[in-house]
């Protein structure tokens, strides 16, 4: 391959490094009126007066809002398939709050101080009522989180508001209890995964206006243009035909940027006043009043075999969705759809349970998506049984994992919110990836553990994890390539790049098939009026969907190509060939340059355009072996990470360096979810680390060594053999490190993160029992 | 109030209240490649050099770089599209918005440190958050620009 599986810079990466404008906010109206919101300071309460006269009298204010300005049309915020498996639980206003930070009113002005005056002027009296702070106590809670009747489900998904339930469900292949009773071991035990916040670098900004042709135009920091375009028209009740969205540079989503946040709003405010407005979120309301990550608890049980055959697998979750339901039962489900299917040999699988609501800061969609939580629960549970049956965690797992052309009862049984679809994995190559962790990590020599004598001791662990590619039969991409004169392509995509590189793969993925240098392809990407379909960035669908769209197109363009030369050059189409810069046939010869300007300007004029679109047919999954080399200070119980190897596998790499990148960013999420993150709250339910000071993100100085390799695979159904990429590393870190805590210390962590408080308590728990380390 | 402060090599004014920012004035004057991503120091988007020197525009009160060199990204860009040219190598780019506030800091780095080994970079970017790249990428294009092991 000439473009694809070759290195190249992101397109936008020099000029974004040398300052040129083009993030959401660097585009908003000169003179945009500011928007600010009042904030809920309780975590559940009704609003029974609210006055914004004095706000509205302030000069300078052009506009207040409340929920009485608005129509009681709930929607889920959520960007996904439509219709959404996620409850329309979601008011633009509402006269309820639900969590502290959740919206009370609005205000624009002519400047920030001006509206924040505003804000202060607003008179409101609550009802304060009894949150739901535990989320372990939330169904079925005397506190009625949605006690509206608007509340309702697009398609079932098991919502019960009166319960507390945002939506539920329960799978199950053979009979686990049946098959427990029979097994020699069975473990159990439970786990808990903590709430993580996405901590982009770029706050959620939106700004809008009305153009000349009277319609409303949005910037906005989105990975979902497309969705959030057909979400802001239903909440507004406005027409969809007259709003675009457009999608600028990205400052990072992972899945925090899935949804719609300030759109609704900055829409209203410029609908009402017929000015631009804008609103840039602060770091507290990134925090507070957008997502974090849902947190889960596990109650498994694993029943195996003497030999060390896995035949049964119970899960049940628990997961707080907190104040809202976006992206509830689709999280959960991936919990287990694309963690289960790691042990394939079983006999019977359970998985059931319920996503309940809480006062809390919703959850939502986040990077890994119920991946990291299911990974860490199964394959800690995976090393704590093989140390039951007294076998080594690595044999183990090759013996009862996946494999290359193997498949899984549960690919067709769990979907995105409805049933899945049956698939065989035509590329695995998991064995490959352990082995090479295992080099990479030096596991023969450091496995389990090595006293370095000075009260430090250093572990080895390991996990194996696997993700998708896309939403098969529901979420789709779709790319227009059309030549210029002078003989370049514009690609043009919905797809969304938010800092990933998509737009620079995408062009790669073209140029290969046109066999033109990358150069001369241009992309514009992200922008509801102008470019084709897209479903966004999320599932880690990009590469693989939109990836085989803009394959299919520029598959066609050349064809065109090739008709358009042979009839230039009156020949037959057979026997016609396109080499990137000339089209031939025997002696005969145009280049296309000429052939563009002929097109063009001199003799059968047309345009040439090819347009295609693509869904999955299925969603092959990447895979990866996570192995990590910590080190245990057991006087204090601090837990530093000495190097981390990853070896996945994602098909072909389009740009092994972005693929890398994308695989070292997410480990590093992934260890901060593992080892440092955790969204606290106060015991009345407002968050204590509401900023960047006390939520804490890894540093350069924690990542001290991240070895990342690919291994060789190509994936016939993907372009060009890839598949995705975009989430696979952040699943594994939270049970590598868990499982390599435990064999530098015999301490098992069963609640994330893993803080040294955690540790030397378990430690001092040992020494109390006199056990040995 | 009127500000006068060399932006870039430019003498500029400026009208500021007295509780304002630099990375307000900044912003408010179209110096769009300074950032904000938190607001308490934190994450270090916001990095301009005054008088070489990396702050923390989004505390640092306009009215204290009086009569100082102010420099943004768009100060030092043949630098900065050199390590932009490393970056890409690595796959570091990533989403970008922190970049210039790194292009920043790394230059002062190398103004004020010969050589530096691995801990000492990281320690003078350790205020310098990244959330995409898990900073190994960064890590070895800063290296591949200093011409350092």
């Amino acid at each position: 391959m000439k473009y694809v599986n070759h290195k190249r810079p992101s397109i936008d990466g020099k000029g974004l490094m040398m300052g040129k404008p083009g993030y959401t906010d660097d585009l908003a109206e000169q003179g945009s009126l500011i928007v600010k919101v009042l904030r809920s300071p309780h975590a559940f309460a009704r609003i029974k007066t609210i006055d914004t006269s004095k706000a509205e009298a302030l000069e300078g204010v052009e506009i207040v809002l409340t929920y009485k300005d608005f129509g009681r049309v709930p929607v889920t915020r959520a960007g996904q398939g439509y219709p959404e498996p996620s409850p329309h639980d979601k008011f633009v206003l509402d006269s309820y709050v639900r969590h502290v930070g959740d919206e009370v009113a609005v205000a624009a002005a002519i400047n920030k101080e001006t509206a924040e005056e505003a804000l202060k002027l607003i008179d409101v009296e609550y009802e304060v009522f009894e949150p739901v702070l535990d989320y372990e106590k939330a169904y079925g809670n005397k506190t009625i989180i949605h006690p509206e009747p608007e509340i309702h489900e697009m398609f079932p998904i098991g919502l019960d508001p009166k319960k507390n339930v945002a939506a539920s469900y329960n799978m199950h292949i053979g009979d686990i209890d049946k098959t427990l009773a029979e097994c020699d071991t069975v473990l159990e035990t439970t786990f808990r995964t903590q709430a993580q916040a996405h901590v982009m670098m770029e706050p959620h900004t939106v700004n809008a206006r009305i153009d000349y042709q009277g319609r409303l135009v949005l910037y906005s920091s989105t990975q979902t243009p497309f969705h959030t375009r057909r979400i802001v028209a239903e909440a507004l009740q406005y027409p969809l035909s007259k709003i675009r969205v457009i999608k600028p540079r990205v400052g990072g989503g992972f899945g925090g940027k899935q949804c719609v946040h300030g759109e609704m709003l900055v829409s209203a405010v410029a609908l009402r006043t017929g000015k631009p407005a804008k609103m840039v979120y602060t770091r507290q309301e990134v925090f507070e009043s957008t997502f974090s990550r849902h947190p889960m608890r596990f109650d498994i049980k694993l029943g195996a075999m003497k030999d060390g055959t896995l035949k049964g697998m119970d899960v049940k979750v628990l997961s707080d969705t907190g104040a809202y339901g976006e992206h509830a039962l689709t999280v959960f489900m991936v919990a287990g759809s694309k963690v289960l299917p790691l042990y394939n040999k079983v006999d019977s699988v359970r998985f059931t349970g319920d996503i309940v609501y809480t006062n809390r800061t919703p959850a939502g969609a986040f990077r890994g998506y119920g991946a990291i939580q299911g990974n860490y629960a199964l394959e800690t549970a995976v090393d704590m049984l093989c140390e039951k049956l007294g076998m080594d965690p690595v044999e183990f797992r090759q013996k009862n994992m996946i494999n290359e052309g193997e498949t899984s009862p549960i690919f067709e049984i769990m979907g995105e919110g409805t049933a899945g679809t049956a698939m065989y994995m035509e590329t695995c190559k998991l064995d490959y990836c352990i082995e090479r962790g295992m080099e990479l990590i030096g596991w023969k020599e450091k496995y389990p553990r090595k006293d370095l004598g000075n009260g430090k001791v250093r572990g080895v662990g390991m996990a194996i994890a696997m993700q998708g590619s896309g939403i098969p039969y529901i979420d789709m991409g779709s790319a227009m390539i059309k030549l210029n004169d002078d003989g370049f392509f514009n690609l043009i995509i919905g797809a969304t790049d938010i800092g990933q590189g998509s737009d620079t793969i995408l062009a790669q993925i073209a140029a290969e098939s046109l066999g033109v240098h990358p150069d001369k392809i241009v992309v514009y990407s992200s922008d509801s009026d102008l470019t084709p379909f897209d479903c966004g960035a999320y599932a880690s669908s990009t590469t693989y969907v939109s990836g085989n769209a803009v394959r299919k197109a520029a598959d066609k363009m050349k064809m065109m190509i090739i008709e358009e030369g042979a009839h230039a050059l009156e020949v037959p189409v057979e026997g016609t060939e396109f080499d990137g810069t000339d089209i031939t046939n025997g002696e005969s010869k145009i280049s296309l340059k000429d052939l563009s300007n002929r097109l063009y300007y001199n003799e059968d004029q047309k345009q040439l355009i090819a347009v295609d679109s693509y869904v999955g047919k299925k969603s092959p999954p990447p895979f990866m072996a996570g192995f990590a080399e910590v080190e245990v200070d057991t006087n204090t119980g601090k837990v530093e990470l000495i190097d981390y190897a990853a070896v996945v596998d994602c098909g072909t790499t389009i740009s092994p360096n972005l693929a890398r990148g994308q695989v070292e960013g997410g480990l590093v999420q992934g260890i901060g979810m593992a080892m440092y993150e955790d969204v606290r709250y106060s015991g009345s339910g407002k968050m204590i680390t509401n900023n960047m000071m006390t939520y804490r993100i890894p540093t350069r100085k924690e990542i001290r060594s991240l070895k990342v390799e690919f291994a060789e695979s190509y994936e016939e159904s993907g372009p060009y053999g890839a598949k995705s990429v975009g989430e696979i590393g952040i699943d594994t870190p939270p049970a590598v490190i868990t499982n390599a805590v435990y064999n530098a210390v015999g301490v098992r962590i069963h609640s994330l993160p893993i803080t040294g408080e955690k540790v030397l308590m378990g430690i001092m728990e040992k020494r109390q029992k006199g056990e040995k380390q | 109030m009127k500000l006068k402060l060399i932006v870039n090599g430019e003498n500029k004014t400026f009208d500021v209240k007295p509780d304002e920012y630099l990375l307000d004035t900044l912003r408010n004057n179209n110096y769009v490649s300074v950032r904000r991503g938190c607001d308490n120091t934190s994450c270090g988007v916001c990095t301009v050099l005054v008088d070489g020197k990396p702050v923390a525009s989004c505390s640092y009160l306009s009215l204290k770089a009086e009569g100082r060199n102010v420099t943004t990204v768009e100060g030092i860009a043949e630098e900065a599209a050199k390590l932009a040219g490393f970056f890409g190598e690595e796959g570091a780019d990533q989403c970008g918005f922190c970049n210039p506030s790194v292009a920043l800091t790394v230059y002062a780095m190398k103004k004020e440190l010969k050589n530096p080994t691995d801990d000492e970079i990281r320690s003078y970017l350790v205020g310098n958050l990244c959330r995409c790249s898990g900073y190994m990428g960064q890590h070895r294009a800063i290296k591949a620009y200093l011409e350092v092991d």
